[in-house]
């Protein structure tokens, strides 16, 4: 291979390997060739995303800490603070999907742990083609098992996330996975090697092959020839992971070291030289000092190496001993591989040369490119339906029963149930509600966390997509009650090289900034994935949005399952439901078309703070929001989730039926309430649109007589196996 | 009262069974597995988990750890002894009780709420209940599918020893059985989770009660 051939292989442009031999005044080796080839990935690099991601606020009187550390970091309450961090995985899961979503599991809980935090809640966010094919089919039940192998084994809850379908997604799914991590809020840790002369300790599994070049790999395209990266998937081991948990922990507890950072994408060269850039110094590697699972690693595979289950600390000369013996009784690998230096450079030895050195602050560096944003001409076909030809359902009934039954719409169960939600003994709400509710043992205090994200809006309307995703998230929090206060996202999409899903990512990032802005919830942490794409065609815009809130009484919460009969439902917001780009039009008339509502954020931002008043004040105990599928299926829901039915009159007379019980609309929250509390609650939502739209009780949802089905029938379409066509035979059970 | 809880690597409830046990108002001691030694206490809980990764057969190379030969003393002298889930599956491979656990028929991890009824309260971990009663437990399990053959069962339920059995069983588990005793009735194996139902903040304290009994049975009163 000749120098160009070698570069282009690693990914790197003849633009990046210029800028290269300008930054080093000389050509670069193979190993240091590669550690570029690893660094200036848009993995580990951001070079199509930093401008872009400036729009984001990032501060709060709540963050303790925002982007550049391996999580972001907020204050909850009692000296207590809250570490999160969602990362992409959706590369190795379209290739190895157990593995690759096992290690997107395992790697998001080691860059919380690498803050110091015990890591103490999963969630999920998963988008994968229609289950009609076989391939997908496969590739979701691999990933749900992945998720559930690694999570359950390690023992960090899985309390909620969620999961679309789409054909855009067939042959590269997404799998988004999100950590919370609980610290006292004096106690967490950054990412930064100082002092000269400390060492620099490895500790965890021992070092292999697996996973070489893994970020370069999650920056390129899908195709057919991506069948042959297999072996560059790691393997993940949860157990080797829940050592590393506890010995990390333990090693933090007896304050024996000085920083701490997980090894992730290209393994120790991205850990030594982001430690090292943030801290403004030198490490020194020795590669032979390195711990090894197999013979004859060459030296720059030892150091891109994607191994899992390994942490890298800085420690003081004379607690080196002792944080060995720690690692000794969590029976894990552990050696002194290096020291930092006074030079800014990251250098590697191999039996006594130099093999590479780089200067750690030019491959933190990677070039940054900004492009031209031109709208899309999909846009306007999308936009152009006649949604008055859209003929009306004969039976609004079975559209509902349709719809329920619908993969995006049924039940979750058969998904979570694969999780393990209670290990900790801290979730207080079950998976199934609008967001998940953790306690703080020893305090009154909580937190909810909930992932969002509709990538048909996005698509059909990049910026109010990236809005309505966030709004949806605070709605979400709001509904259990919970103040939110940040967030993290995955933002996944296509090719930057290519002008729409440049847009998309341009346009969704706008709208999500704004949002931010307006509901006053800062990105502390996040994660891009471009690329996204297979044979070609780019996956739905989906920057998923993982928000945490605070409770101050985590008693005080709603859940969406109606609790009492007779209760009044009270429908709180403008509510103005629209047919484009709803589930609705898809599910029914088979139609990605038309203009989703774009939210509107003020009166979002009312609607779900008077709704979070009138839970924390005790006044209500059971809300749900409209989502996907309108009016009509977030009844269903309350009705399903509580075994009680209920009465309603559609708020809109005059509207065509579907679209007030299918269309969709942002900031509309049902509440229900006993009668008797009605007139404080009138007060709570004082200038805020409400109306009284029905009652609770009996076992029938009864909806304006256009809709009039039992309890079981909603039941039997809802409470469907999403694995149904994978059940061995007779292998079934409830 | 001392109740010891056995952390194997690997274990992941330990934790949550200490918290349960510290509400009951026992002292709750870890016992780490490398250790021959029991510290004393009165009564252990080997905990749920993943024990060594489940590698090989989910608890087949924790009963080899050093903690095990004086757990297995302890048993054999009559001391109380509780495995849940994983703990269960421990107890089994060291045959300090009957049976295994198989994978479950559904070939799926299962983490749900189950209806369960208590088969008997002569046991040192049920003695606080009555026979018949009806609890709601969480379990969370791959391997939680009870095997035993036919000799063994016909024992199990003259015997009475039964522990707990499913009114909905999640697992495929013969006769429905979610948890059982040895002759000597002072070491039970349940599949499902007490310590995750074990206070109101949680939705249920039903679990507490296992614990509590121990407690009871031991003359401390509750």
């Amino acid at each position: 291979m000749n120098v160009q051939e070698t570069y282009t292989a690693l990914g790197l442009s003849d633009f990046e390997y210029d800028r290269i031999l300008e930054l080093m005044g000389r050509a670069p080796n193979y190993l240091e060739l590669s550690l570029f080839s690893v660094m200036w990935s848009e993995h580990c690099g951001y070079k199509n995303s930093r401008p872009l991601l400036k729009q984001f606020p990032n501060a709060g009187s709540r963050v303790l800490q925002g982007p550049g550390e391996n999580a972001g970091v907020i204050e909850v309450g009692d000296g207590w603070a809250l570490v999160f961090k969602m990362e992409s995985h959706n590369h190795p899961s379209a290739v190895e999907p157990y593995e690759g979503a096992a290690t997107g599991v395992g790697g998001i809980i080691r860059d919380v742990l690498a803050m110091g935090a015990r890591p103490v809640a999963l969630l999920d966010s998963l988008r994968l083609g229609p289950l009609e094919d076989e391939r997908n089919r496969y590739l979701f039940r691999e990933v749900v098992r992945g998720i559930g192998g690694y999570g359950n084994a390690i023992g960090v809850p899985t309390v909620g996330g969620e999961v679309e379908f789409a054909p855009a997604y067939s042959g590269n799914p997404l799998v988004n996975a999100m950590c919370i991590g609980l610290v006292r809020a004096d106690d967490f840790l950054r990412a930064r090697a100082v002092g000269e002369g400390n060492l620099v300790i490895l500790f965890g599994a021992k070092t292999g092959r697996d996973g070489i070049h893994g970020a370069t790999f999650a920056s390129d395209e899908l195709s057919e020839e991506s069948e042959e990266k297999r072996p560059n998937v790691q393997v993940g081991d949860p157990f080797a992971g829940k050592m590393l948990v506890e010995c990390s922990l333990n090693l933090l507890e007896k304050d024996l070291l000085v920083s701490l950072q997980d090894l992730g994408a290209a393994g120790i060269t991205s850990s030594a030289s982001e430690m090292a850039a943030k801290g403004g110094v030198g490490i020194e590697i020795d590669a032979d000092l390195v711990p090894l699972r197999e013979e004859g690693m060459q030296p720059w595979e030892i150091v891109i190496s994607e191994s899992q289950e390994r942490m890298l600390a800085i420690v003081e000369p004379e607690k080196a001993e002792e944080v060995l013996c720690v690692a000794e009784r969590f029976e894990l690998a552990a050696a002194v591989i290096g020291r930092v230096s006074g030079h800014g450079d990251l250098l590697i030895r191999h039996e006594g040369e130099v093999a590479g050195t780089v200067s750690a602050r030019h491959l933190a560096d990677a070039p940054v490119y900004e492009r031209e944003v031109v709208p899309p001409v999909y846009l306007e076909k999308a936009r152009e339906p006649d949604l008055e030809k859209i003929p009306k359902p004969e039976d609004h009934g079975s559209a509902l029963l349709a719809m329920l039954a619908h993969p995006n719409l049924c039940s979750r169960r058969s998904v979570y149930e694969q999780y393990d939600h209670e290990v900790g003994t801290d979730t207080v709400v079950l998976p199934g509600a609008d967001a998940a509710v953790m306690r703080i043992k020893g305090t009154s205090i909580g937190f909810a966390a909930t992932v969002d994200c509709r990538g048909r809006y996005c698509y059909l309307d990049p910026k109010g997509g990236g809005a309505a995703a966030v709004a949806e998230a605070y709605r979400n929090l709001s509904c259990v009650g919970a103040e939110p206060v940040a967030l993290t996202d995955c933002l996944n999409f296509g090719s930057p090289e290519k002008a729409d899903a440049y847009y998309q990512f341009a346009s969704c990032i706008e709208g999500m900034a704004e949002a931010c802005e307006v509901l006053g919830t800062p990105v502390v942490s996040g994660n891009v994935s471009l690329y996204n794409e297979n044979e070609g065609e780019a996956v739905y815009p989906t920057p998923a949005v993982g928000m945490v809130g605070v409770f101050d009484d985590v008693g005080r919460m709603a859940t969406p399952g109606i609790k009492r009969e007779g209760d009044a439902l009270v429908l709180v917001g403008d509510f103005r439901p629209a047919l484009g780009g709803s589930e609705y039009l898809e599910v029914v008339h088979g139609r990605v078309v038309g203009a989703p509502a774009v939210p509107d954020l003020t009166s979002e931002k009312a609607v779900s703070d008077a709704v979070r008043r009138a839970i924390s004040s005790g006044l209500v105990n059971t809300a749900h929001d409209l989502s996907g599928g309108g009016l009509a299926v977030a009844l269903a829901e309350m009705s399903l989730m509580g075994s009680i039915g209920v009465e309603a009159q559609l708020p809109l007379p005059g509207v065509r039926q579907d679209v007030a019980l299918f269309g969709e609309v942002g900031g509309c929250i049902l509440l229900a309430v006993p009668e008797e509390k009605l007139g404080k609650l009138e007060a709570i939502l004082e200038g805020v649109h409400h109306t009284q739209i029905g009652h609770t009780g009996g076992e029938r949802l009864k909806v304006s007589g256009s809709v009039d089905l039992g309890l079981d029938e909603l039941r039997a379409a809802y409470e469907r196996d999403l694995f149904e066509r994978h059940a061995p035979e007779g292998g079934h059970l409830g | 009262m001392r109740i010891g809880v056995t952390v194997f690597p690997g274990s992941n409830c330990d934790r949550d069974a200490l918290y349960a046990i510290e509400r009951t108002g026992a002292a709750p001691v870890e016992l780490w597995h490398a250790d021959a030694d029991l510290k004393g206490v009165d009564a252990v809980v080997v905990p749920g988990g993943f024990s060594y990764g489940d590698y090989l057969r989910p608890g087949a190379i924790a009963r080899f750890s050093k903690v095990m030969k004086p757990l297995e003393d302890f048993a054999k002298g009559g001391g109380p002894v509780l495995g849940v889930c994983n703990g269960f599956q421990v107890l089994t491979e060291a045959h300090l009780l009957p049976g295994a656990l198989l994978r479950n028929v559904g070939m799926r991890f299962v983490c749900t709420r189950v209806p369960a009824r208590v088969e008997t309260a002569k046991t040192p971990w049920t003695s606080l209940f009555e026979s018949g009663d009806r609890l709601t437990l969480p379990v969370a399990h791959n391997e939680g599918n009870y095997f035993a053959d036919e000799r063994t069962l016909r024992e199990l339920e003259d015997e009475e020893r039964v522990v707990l059995r499913y009114l909905d069983n999640p697992n495929g588990s013969l006769n429905d059985i979610a948890g059982i005793c040895n002759a000597a009735r002072n070491v039970v194996g349940l599949m499902p989770h007490p310590e995750r139902v074990s206070e109101e903040a949680l939705g249920s304290d039903e679990g507490l009660k296992v614990f509590e009994s121990v407690l009871s049975f031991a003359g401390v009163r509750v």
